[in-house]
C-alpha cells in the first residue's frame, strides 16, 4: 500500500514539480535580463543571472522569492495586518464559502424544482445556461455597483458573484443526480404508493450524492475566482484580489504572485477538502467500496 | 379479484408500434396462484405491469377487486418482485427489507419483527447487515422478494423470481412458496418461463404466444391444492404440461407466415 502511494502519487507529481521549477528559473533569465542590465554594469555572466534570479520588481519572479513572500506574510505579519497574507485570504475565503453556500442551495432548489415541475423543467434550464454564457467580468462590476448603490458593500457581494459562479454546476450535476434512479426503482416506489417527497427522500437524493460531489468541486473552485473576481473592480483594499489588484499598481509582481500562489493553494484546499467528505459520505453509505 | 377484459396495450415506439397485448380477457380469483408462461416477448411483464398500475391499456378494462387498478395501487394491495432485483445499493439486507414498511409507516417493533420473519423464510439469515454487492444473484434475488413479503399485500405479483436460482434452491422456494400461500390465502400472479414450474405452482395457467402479446390457453388446473414435490411424477401433472406445451407450441406455429 504504502510503497505503491509513493510510485503512484509522489515520484511522479514532484518530478513534474521540479521540472517546472527548473523550467522556471531558466525562462526567469531572459525575462529579467534587460532590467538587470539596466540597473547594473560590469557584471560577470554567473553574477548576471543571479540578479536576475532576485530583483527586487522582477517581470518573472523566481519561486524562491514568491514563498519567501508568502513565508513572510503568511508567518511573520500580525495575522491583523494589512500586509497579512492570511489576513487577505480569509477574507476571500469567507465570501467564497458563503457564495459557495448560496450557489449550492440554489442550485439544488432550482434541481429540484426541475426535476419535480414540468413547466420548470422546460423552461428554466435555458436560462440557467444563458447565465454562464456572460462573461463574468462583465456583469461582477454591475453586480458591486448596484449592490453599492443601496448600501451593501463588503462581503454580500462578492458572495453573490460566487453565487452566480457555483450554482451552475450544482443545478447540472443535481438535475443529472436526481434522475439518475433506474425505472425498476421508480416503479418498485410506486407500487408501494411512495409520495413524491418520499422517493425524494429514500431514492433520488441519496442517488444524486455521487453527483452532488463532483458538482461541489467544481463550484467550490469557481466560487473562489468568484470572490476574487468580485474584489477587482471594487477597489476593495483587502482580500486576495484585492492584493493582485495593489500588486499591478506598483508593479510589486512578487505580491501578485504570491497572491496567485495563495488562491491556488487555497482551491487545492477546498477542492481536498470536499474530495474527502465526498469519500467517507459514500463509504459509510456503501456505494463505493 | 382481478378482471382483464379485451385489453389491448400498443407501444408506440421509434421503429413504429409494439402490439404487446391482444385482446387479452382473463381472471384471477381471489387465493388463485395464477402462473404466466410464453416465449421471451410476448407481453408477460407488460400484462403484469398492466395489473399493478404501472401500464395503462390502450383499450379495455382491468378492475382489482373493484377497484382500478390505480386506486388498488394506492390502496397497497400489490407486493411486486421485479424481474431485476432492484436493490438500493446503499441498504444493507435488512434495510431494504425495511424501506417498504419504513414507507408503509409501520412501528419500528414492527419493522425488526417482520424483516426477522422474511429473512427466514428467504433463508439469508447471517446476511442481514450484507450490503447488495456482497450478495450473488441468486441471494439478492431471495431478499428481493422478502422486501414483497414483509408488507400486508393481497395480490403478490412476481415476474421471474426464481430465474437466477439454481434447481436445488428453486424447488426449496417453490415448496416454501406453496405453503406461503396456503398459509396467508394471497392472491399470486406469477411469471416463468419453465412448465413444471408452472404446473407444479398454479391452480390456473395463462399460456401466452407473442406478436401480438395473446393468451393461447387458460388451464385450469385439476391438480389438488395441497402438493409436494413427488406430484411431479404424477399422471395427471404430466397431462397438464404436455397441454401447456401444447399451447406454447400452437403459438409458435401461428407465427409462420
Ligand atoms: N416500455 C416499452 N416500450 C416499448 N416496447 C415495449 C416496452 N415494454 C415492453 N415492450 C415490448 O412489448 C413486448 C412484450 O414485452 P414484455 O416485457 O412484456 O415481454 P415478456 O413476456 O415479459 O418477455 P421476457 O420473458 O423476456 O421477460 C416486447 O416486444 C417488448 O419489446
Ligand atoms: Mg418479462
Amino acid at each position: 500500500m504504502k510503497t505503491s502511494y509513493f510510485a503512484n502519487k509522489f515520484i511522479p507529481v514532484s518530478t513534474i514539480v521540479i521540472l517546472i521549477g527548473v523550467f522556471w528559473y531558466l525562462v526567469a533569465v531572459p525575462m529579467n535580463s534587460d532590467k538587470v542590465s539596466r540597473q547594473f554594469k560590469n557584471l560577470t555572466a554567473s553574477e548576471h543571472i543571479l540578479k536576475c534570479w532576485s530583483l527586487k520588481k522582477p517581470k518573472l519572479p523566481t519561486p524562491h522569492q514568491i514563498i519567501t513572500e508568502m513565508v513572510n506574510t503568511t508567518f511573520f505579519k500580525k495575522i491583523s495586518s494589512k500586509r497579512s497574507l492570511v489576513y487577505h485570504g480569509w477574507i476571500t475565503l469567507q465570501a467564497t464559502l458563503a457564495g459557495f453556500f448560496l450557489g449550492t442551495l440554489l442550485g439544488i432548489l432550482l434541481a429540484l424544482g426541475i426535476v419535480h415541475n414540468k413547466a420548470m423543467d422546460l423552461s428554466v434550464m435555458p436560462w440557467v445556461i444563458a447565465s454562464q454564457t456572460i462573461p463574468i467580468l462583465a456583469i461582477a462590476p454591475m453586480i458591486i455597483v448596484v449592490m453599492n448603490s443601496v448600501g451593501v458593500t463588503g462581503l454580500l457581494p462578492k458572495a453573490i458573484i460566487s453565487m452566480y459562479l457555483s450554482f451552475f454546476p450544482v443545478v447540472v450535476g443535481m438535475v443529472k443526480g436526481l434522475r439518475s434512479p433506474d425505472q425498476i426503482q421508480l416503479d418498485q416506489m410506486k407500487t408501494w404508493s411512495a409520495s413524491s417527497r418520499e422517493i425524494l427522500w429514500y431514492l433520488r437524493f441519496p442517488s444524486s450524492l455521487p453527483f452532488l460531489f463532483a458538482s461541489l468541486k467544481v463550484g467550490v473552485a469557481a466560487s473562489l475566482v468568484g470572490a476574487i473576481v468580485g474584489e477587482l473592480p471594487s477597489g476593495a483594499i483587502a482580500g486576495l484580489g484585492a492584493r493582485m489588484l495593489a500588486g499591478t499598481y506598483y508593479g510589486q509582481t512578487i505580491m501578485i504572485w504570491s497572491a496567485l500562489f495563495a488562491a491556488a493553494f487555497l482551491a487545492a484546499f477546498l477542492v481536498f477538502t470536499i474530495d474527502f467528505l465526498q469519500k467517507i459520505t459514500l463509504k459509510r453509505m456503501a456505494i463505493i467500496r | 379479484m382481478i378482471s382483464v377484459s379485451d385489453v389491448n396495450l400498443t407501444f408506440e415506439t421509434n421503429d413504429g408500434p409494439v402490439n404487446a397485448l391482444k385482446n387479452v380477457s382473463m381472471e384471477v380469483n381471489e387465493g388463485d396462484f395464477v402462473s404466466f408462461i410464453g416465449p421471451s416477448g410476448c407481453g408477460k411483464t407488460t400484462l403484469l405491469r398492466v395489473i399493478a398500475a404501472l401500464e395503462t391499456p390502450t383499450e379495455g378494462r382491468v378492475t382489482v377487486n373493484n377497484m382500478t387498478p390505480d386506486e388498488a395501487r394506492k390502496a397497497r394491495q400489490y407486493g411486486y418482485v421485479f424481474q431485476a432485483a432492484g436493490l438500493y445499493p446503499w441498504r444493507s439486507v435488512s434495510g431494504n427489507i425495511k424501506l417498504p414498511l419504513e414507507i408503509m409507516g409501520y412501528s419500528t417493533s414492527e419493522k425488526e419483527d417482520r424483516t426477522r420473519k422474511v429473512i427466514d423464510l428467504v433463508e439469508l439469515n447471517g446476511f442481514e447487515k450484507k450490503f447488495p454487492w456482497q450478495l450473488s444473484g441468486g441471494m439478492q434475488q431471495r431478499a428481493s422478494i422478502a422486501r414483497a413479503l414483509a408488507f400486508d399485500a393481497n395480490i403478490l405479483l412476481m415476474d421471474e423470481p426464481f430465474g437466477a436460482l439454481d434447481e436445488i434452491v428453486r424447488d426449496r422456494l417453490n415448496g416454501e412458496l406453496l405453503n406461503l400461500w396456503a398459509r396467508t390465502r394471497k392472491t399470486i400472479c406469477f411469471v416463468t418461463h419453465s412448465i413444471p414450474e408452472a404446473v407444479f405452482l398454479s391452480t390456473k395457467i395463462v399460456v401466452m404466444s407473442p406478436r401480438p402479446g395473446r393468451i393461447t390457453d387458460i388451464i385450469e388446473s385439476t391438480l389438488p391444492k395441497k402438493r409436494d414435490l413427488n406430484i411431479r411424477d404424477s399422471r395427471e401433472f404430466i397431462k397438464i404440461a404436455q397441454r401447456v406445451r401444447e399451447g406454447l407450441k400452437a403459438g409458435q406455429t401461428e407465427d409462420v407466415f
